[in-house]
C-alpha cells in the first residue's frame, strides 16, 4: 500500500518503493511515504518489524537496496558524505539508546550539533540555556550522561535533536525507557515542536502514547508488518 | 598557511569531542621521539660523510706526491731534475721537496721523535699541487723515467678513489636511513591513528548522527596526532643533538672517526626534524582518518 500523498508539494523526506534487506533476506519492501512539512506521523509495529531500519533509511544511516529515498529533494543513494552530513543538520534524531559522548557533560552533549558545525558562539549559549531549561535539565546540566536517569537521557537527546532548529524530528522509541508521566511529558514537548512547524515521525510500539497524541494533534499512524508499510487500523 | 595556523591554534571545543586515548597518545609521542633521535644521528652521519667525501675529493684530488728512491749520491741531483721537470709541466701549480723535519714528522707516529732521518735511506718526497686543469699524469711519468729513474709519481688516485666512493656511499646510506626512519614513523603513526579511530567508532557514529562532516572528525584526530608527533620529535631531536654535541673530539688525525657531528650552519638541521615529523604525522593521520571514515558505514 502506498502512503505517499500526491498534490501537496514535495515532502522533506520521501520514500518511493524503498526496500532494504540485510544480506539476501529482505526486511522492508515497497515502502512509500512522504513526510510533508509540519506533519506528525507515528510508525508502529511489533518488535523486529523494521521500525528502526525504516528510521535509519529516513536519515541515510542506511541506504535503500531498492527503490529510492530522497532527503530534502536529493536522492540519498547519490548523496556524498558531505551532502548527508548537511541533511542531518536539518534532521533531529532521538535514538532509543540516546547515543551520547559519555566523557562530556550534558550541556556539551546537547550543544554537540552546534560544536561540530562551528555555530557554538555566544548567541547560541543563551539559546542553549533556554533549551536546557525547556526540557527541565537545568539542575543536571553538568552531569555526565551515565549519571542521568532514563527520562533525563531521553529529554537530553530531544534537546540535542532540536538545538539546530531542524525541519524534521525522527524519534525511535523515545519513551521506551521511561514511566508514563515522563512519556506524556516528552510527548507534550514533541507536540509543541510540531505546532512550531516541525515534521515529526515517532517509531513506537506504545499504543497508549499514540492515543494520547491523537487527542492533541492530527497524527497519521502507520504500521509496519510483514515487511510492508500500511495504514493502522481504526482503533488508532 | 592559514590552515596550518588554524590547526596549531586549535579549537578547544572540537578537541574535546574526541576522548583522550592514553595508549595511542603515549605510543605516538614515544615513536616520534625515538625516530627523531635516530633521524638526527642519520643526518649527522650523512652530513659528516658528505664533508669527508668533499674533503677527499677536493683537497686530495689537487695534490700528488713524487717519491725519489736513489743512492744517496744521486738523490740531490734527481730531486733537482724532478723539480725542473715539474716547473716545465703544464697543469702543475707548485712543487716542493719536503724538508727533513717534515719527513721526520710524517714518520714520527711509527718510529718515534728521535729518528735519525739523515742517516737512513729514506726516499725524498716531493709534494705537487695541481692547477684546476690538472696535468697529464702519464706524460709526466714518461718524462720522469727519462730524467730521474728513481722517481715514482703517486697521484693518489689508487687509494683516493675507493675512499671517496666509500664516503659517498656512506652519505647515501645516511640519507636512505633517514628516509626509512621517516617512512617507519609515518607507518607507525598511521597504525596508531587507525587504532584510535577504531577505539572511537561509537564517538564517530554520534558525531555523524549530529551532522559532523568527515573533515571535521578527521581534523580532531589529525591535530591531536600532529601535535603529539611534534612534541615527541622535539624531545627526541633535542636529546640527539645534545648527544652529538657531547661526542668526544680528537685531533685531525682522529677526525675520521670522531667528526660524526654537525659543523657551522648544519647545526640548524636538527631543527628540521620535528617539523618534518609533524608534517609526516599530519599527512599520515589525515590519510588514515579519511580512509577509515570512508570505510565506516
Amino acid at each position: 500500500m502506498t502512503m505517499a500523498r500526491k498534490g501537496k508539494g514535495a515532502g522533506v523526506i520521501e520514500l518511493r518503493n524503498a526496500a532494504y534487506g540485510y544480506g539476501q533476506q529482505p526486511l522492508l519492501a515497497d515502502m512509500s511515504l512522504q513526510l510533508a512539512p509540519g506533519s506528525f506521523h507515528f510508525l508502529t509495529g511489533p518488535s523486529g518489524a523494521g521500525k528502526t531500519t525504516f528510521l535509519k533509511l529516513c536519515y541515510a544511516e542506511l541506504l535503500p537496496t531498492g527503490g529510492n529515498v530522497t532527503l530534502f529533494g536529493k536522492d540519498a543513494t547519490t548523496m556524498t558524505r558531505d551532502d548527508i552530513a548537511a541533511a542531518r543538520q536539518k534532521i533531529g534524531v532521538v535514538h532509543q539508546d540516546c547515543q551520547f559522548l559519555d566523557h562530556l557533560p550534558v550541556t556539551e552533549n546537547i550543544a554537540l550539533p552546534l560544536t561540530v558545525t562551528g555555530r557554538d558562539g555566544t548567541d547560541q549559549q543563551a539559546n542553549l540555556s533556554e533549551l536546557i531549561g525547556w526540557v527541565g535539565l537545568s539542575s543536571r546540566a553538568n552531569a555526565k550522561p551515565p549519571e542521568l536517569s532514563g527520562g533525563e537521557r531521553q529529554r537530553a537527546a530531544l534537546a540535542r535533536a532540536i538545538i539546530m532548529d531542524p525541519a524534521v524530528i525522527l524519534a525511535d522509541e523515545p519513551t521506551g525507557n521511561v514511566d508514563w508521566d515522563m512519556s506524556l511529558r516528552l510527548l507534550t514537548l514533541l507536540v509543541e515542536l510540531n505546532r512550531l512547524g516541525k515534521t515529526i515521525l515517532i517509531a513506537t510500539h506504545d499504543l497508549g502514547l499514540i492515543r494520547a497524541a491523537k487527542q492533541q494533534v492530527p497524527a497519521r499512524v502507520l504500521r509496519i508488518g510483514g515487511g510492508r508499510l500500511q495504514a493502522a487500523g481504526a482503533d488508532l | 598557511m592559514s590552515r596550518v595556523l588554524d590547526m596549531l591554534r586549535g579549537d578547544t571545543q572540537a578537541d574535546r569531542v574526541v576522548p583522550p586515548t592514553g595508549y595511542s597518545a603515549r605510543l605516538t609521542v614515544f615513536t616520534a621521539a625515538a625516530m627523531a633521535f635516530l633521524a638526527v644521528f642519520a643526518l649527522a652521519l650523512s652530513l659528516a660523510a658528505g664533508r669527508l667525501a668533499d674533503r677527499w675529493s677536493d683537497a686530495l684530488a689537487r695534490s700528488s706526491t713524487i717519491r725519489i728512491s736513489a743512492p744517496v749520491a744521486e738523490l740531490e741531483a734527481q730531486t733537482w731534475a724532478v723539480l725542473t721537470v715539474l716547473e716545465q709541466t703544464p697543469g702543475v701549480d707548485s712543487a716542493r721537496a719536503l724538508s727533513d723535519e717534515e719527513q721526520r714528522a710524517l714518520l714520527t707516529p711509527w718510529f718515534g721523535p728521535d729518528l735519525p732521518v739523515e742517516s737512513l735511506p729514506i726516499p725524498r718526497l716531493i709534494e705537487v699541487i695541481e692547477t684546476s686543469e690538472g696535468y697529464d699524469a702519464e706524460g709526466l711519468r714518461q718524462r720522469l723515467s727519462a730524467e730521474a729513474p728513481g722517481a715514482v709519481l703517486d697521484d693518489h688516485t689508487r687509494w683516493r678513489r675507493p675512499l671517496v666512493e666509500a664516503a659517498t656511499r656512506l652519505r647515501l646510506l645516511g640519507w636512505v636511513s633517514l628516509a626509512l626512519i621517516l617512512s617507519a614513523t609515518a607507518a607507525m603513526i598511521i597504525l596508531a591513528a587507525q587504532s584510535a579511530l577504531a577505539a572511537n567508532e561509537q564517538v564517530i557514529r554520534v558525531l555523524r548522527l549530529v551532522g559532523a562532516l568527515d573533515r571535521y572528525i578527521a581534523r580532531a584526530f589529525v591535530r591531536r596526532f600532529t601535535l603529539r608527533a611534534l612534541m615527541g620529535a622535539t624531545v627526541g631531536a633535542v636529546v640527539a643533538t645534545v648527544a652529538v654535541a657531547l661526542l668526544p673530539r680528537a685531533a685531525d688525525e682522529g677526525a675520521f672517526l670522531t667528526g660524526l657531528g654537525f659543523a657551522g650552519w648544519s647545526w640548524l638541521w636538527p631543527l628540521v626534524v620535528p617539523v618534518l615529523a609533524a608534517i609526516i604525522a599530519y599527512l599520515a593521520t589525515r590519510f588514515a582518518a579519511l580512509r577509515t571514515l570512508k570505510g565506516l558505514q
